[in-house]
């Protein structure tokens, strides 16, 4: 159920972003999605890969710091109103959403949207019992291939 | 090896004297240094413009009438104005890095290299430095009096020594991997980034063998001495010198670790304040000014050091009466003045270290974009601390921020930069980068 997520610091200096997708773009890792998170010092790359083992060597080699979180995709219905009922879900479970993206591909007629949260499992708990698919990593993998 | 498995060894009886009998024996040696200085130009004429001679120092306190000789007194009479001996009877010669160009040239006669050789056998004992052991010293071998200076207090004690000397750190992570010496012998700053170079090549810095080192040459402080023994598994040892009173020697640790002990049968201490050249108390800081009492090639009369320490005539356990001194918290030279606040970078690494998480890796840098002084402190983040949340990267910045505003009375501009991008010293670290006496000096 849950998906390797790779974040990536970067000092706050031109050319910072370009270290970690020139890296991975040499190695021939495809980023799936990504997201960038930036206050006036520093910033934070989150990246979602198909072999994240490969693109973690390769970005440590290229001398970034990062570490690798688990994360969770959850499919969004595509329509007004599809976000604000999964949010009123995880509300009234008391989940606290650390982060979330989206990915740019759609399944069928759903959004594919990145979760970062503290109480991970409960998440996933809460939202199949709610009938939201919480979708697989070799799942989401297989979505963006096809 | 804990502090208390060490045993109490004296390499030297003068180290024992009564204070009576300490303070005699200064009082003959400043007579005799005064004497032999008389011949020297520069002491001559400031003698002369003092009004005093070797005939008036009577007491101790006498001391107080002779002039101060200064760092710039030795550029100005560069480079063998100071010598009180012919040329022929100089054994060596050493200097410091000057960083206006021409560096500081000190020299030796050969009993003066048979004093120093003594007075860092006396620290390195204290130390815990036994002859049988192996000594990997990466100091600087060259006009830089560490690598020399050491190297002779090791040979003296009886121990064997690696002369690495400083530089290409690998090679040394292979001879303290390959030949397992017991003791290190470099900066503090070195001993950390011999650490950091060996963790990332895979090597654990715990499996060396060492089980000691004694670190010297540049400030450093009680939490980067715990940081370097937890990540070396080692007893750190501080001492202190510099090249115009002897090089290192002046003072070092004894097992207690709680101040260098000065050795004051050949160095006259005086802790002053560097306004008014008046005596602080014991416990207050000052700038320490030093007499060399038996040094023959180059003797000092009042040397003001610039480095700012305090002083503490309690006696110590280990039953060494030289009196001892704190660590260096900063120059008077390199303490800088932010928005009319007195800081020295001690103080950051100070800071820095309280805040769990964050290598004492770290440049400063001030500047006067308009009519207010604004510091920006570059700090090194640690691969381990670094999250993928936003607001815990945020917070670690804001403690930094906060303990340097608490301990400096500044507040300073935190950025956190990638590890290992910050300028590793070799000899000493570059700390601070002034843009305000760029612009002074056009």
């Amino acid at each position: 159920m849950k998906t390797k997520q790779i974040s990536v610091f970067l000092e706050n200096r031109p050319g910072q972003l370009s270290i970690p997708c020139r890296a991975l773009a040499e190695a021939g890792i495809n980023i799936l999605t990504l997201s960038l998170a930036d206050t006036q010092q520093f910033g934070i790359l989150r990246l979602i890969v198909k072999d994240w083992q490969k693109a973690v060597q390769v970005l440590k080699d290229a001398g970034c710091v990062l570490n690798v979180t688990d994360v969770i995709a959850i499919e969004v219905p595509d329509r007004p109103g599809g976000m604000a009922t999964i949010l009123e879900v995880l509300e009234r479970a008391q989940l606290n959403i650390e982060y979330m993206y989206a990915f740019t591909f759609r399944r069928g007629d759903k959004a594919v949207v990145v979760f970062r949260f503290d109480e991970l499992d409960k998440a996933i708990e809460v939202l199949q019992t709610n009938g939201i698919n919480v979708v697989g990593s070799v799942e989401l993998y297989d979505m963006y291939e096809n | 090896m804990p502090a208390a498995a060490l045993e109490n060894h004296v390499w030297d009886a003068h180290e024992l004297l009564s204070r009576e009998e300490l303070q005699a024996l200064q009082l003959k040696r400043l007579r005799e240094c005064v004497e032999r200085v008389s011949n020297v130009p520069f002491y001559k004429k400031a003698f002369a413009a003092a009004g005093v001679s070797a005939k008036q120092i009577r007491s101790l306190d006498d001391l107080r009438r002779l002039p101060f000789t200064t760092k710039q007194d030795l550029r100005e009479n560069y480079p063998f104005g100071f010598l009180a001996v012919p040329r022929e009877e100089i054994a060596r010669i050493h200097g410091s890095s000057g960083t206006t160009g021409k560096p500081t040239i000190v020299a030796y006669t050969r009993h003066d290299l048979e004093t120093w050789a003594n007075l860092c056998a006396r620290f390195l004992v204290a130390g815990g430095v036994r002859p049988g052991h192996l000594v990997h010293v990466a100091f600087g071998y060259g006009l830089f009096t560490g690598g020399f200076g050491l190297h002779a207090g090791i040979e003296k004690v009886g121990a064997a020594v690696i002369p690495a000397a400083s530089g290409n750190t690998p090679r040394h992570i292979m001879l303290l991997h390959d030949l397992e010496p017991d003791v290190l012998v470099c900066t503090p700053s070195y001993a950390l980034n011999i650490a950091e170079v060996a963790e990332q090549e895979g090597v654990d810095p715990r499996s060396f063998k060492l089980c000691l080192g004694h670190f010297g040459a540049e400030p450093w402080t009680e939490d980067m001495r715990r940081e370097i023994e937890t990540r070396l598994g080692i007893l750190a040892f501080d001492n202190y010198g510099l090249s115009e009173v002897i090089g290192p020697g002046v003072s070092g640790e004894c097992m207690y670790r709680c101040g260098m002990h000065i050795q004051e049968d050949h160095f006259l201490v005086e802790c002053l304040d560097p306004e008014t050249l008046e005596p602080v108390a014991d416990g207050e800081r000052g700038e320490l000014v030093f007499t060399t009492l038996t040094k023959e090639a180059m003797p000092l009369i009042r040397y003001r050091t610039r480095d700012i320490a305090s002083l503490n005539h309690a006696p110590c356990p280990c039953g060494r009466s030289g009196v001892r001194m704190s660590r260096v918290v900063g120059r008077t030279d390199d303490m800088l003045i932010i928005r009319g606040v007195n800081v020295f970078p001690s103080q950051i690494e100070e800071a820095l270290l309280r805040v769990e998480g964050t290598a004492p890796q770290y440049v400063i840098e001030i500047d006067r974009p308009g009519t207010l002084d604004e510091a920006i402190v570059r700090v090194e983040i640690r691969p381990q601390d670094f999250s993928d949340k936003m607001s815990q990267m945020q917070a670690l910045r804001e403690r930094i921020q906060h303990e340097i505003a608490s301990i400096t009375g500044v507040r300073m501009h935190v950025e956190l930069v990638d590890p290992m991008t910050l300028e590793r010293s070799v000899g000493k670290a570059k700390r601070v980068i002034d843009h305000r006496k760029e612009k002074l000096q056009g």
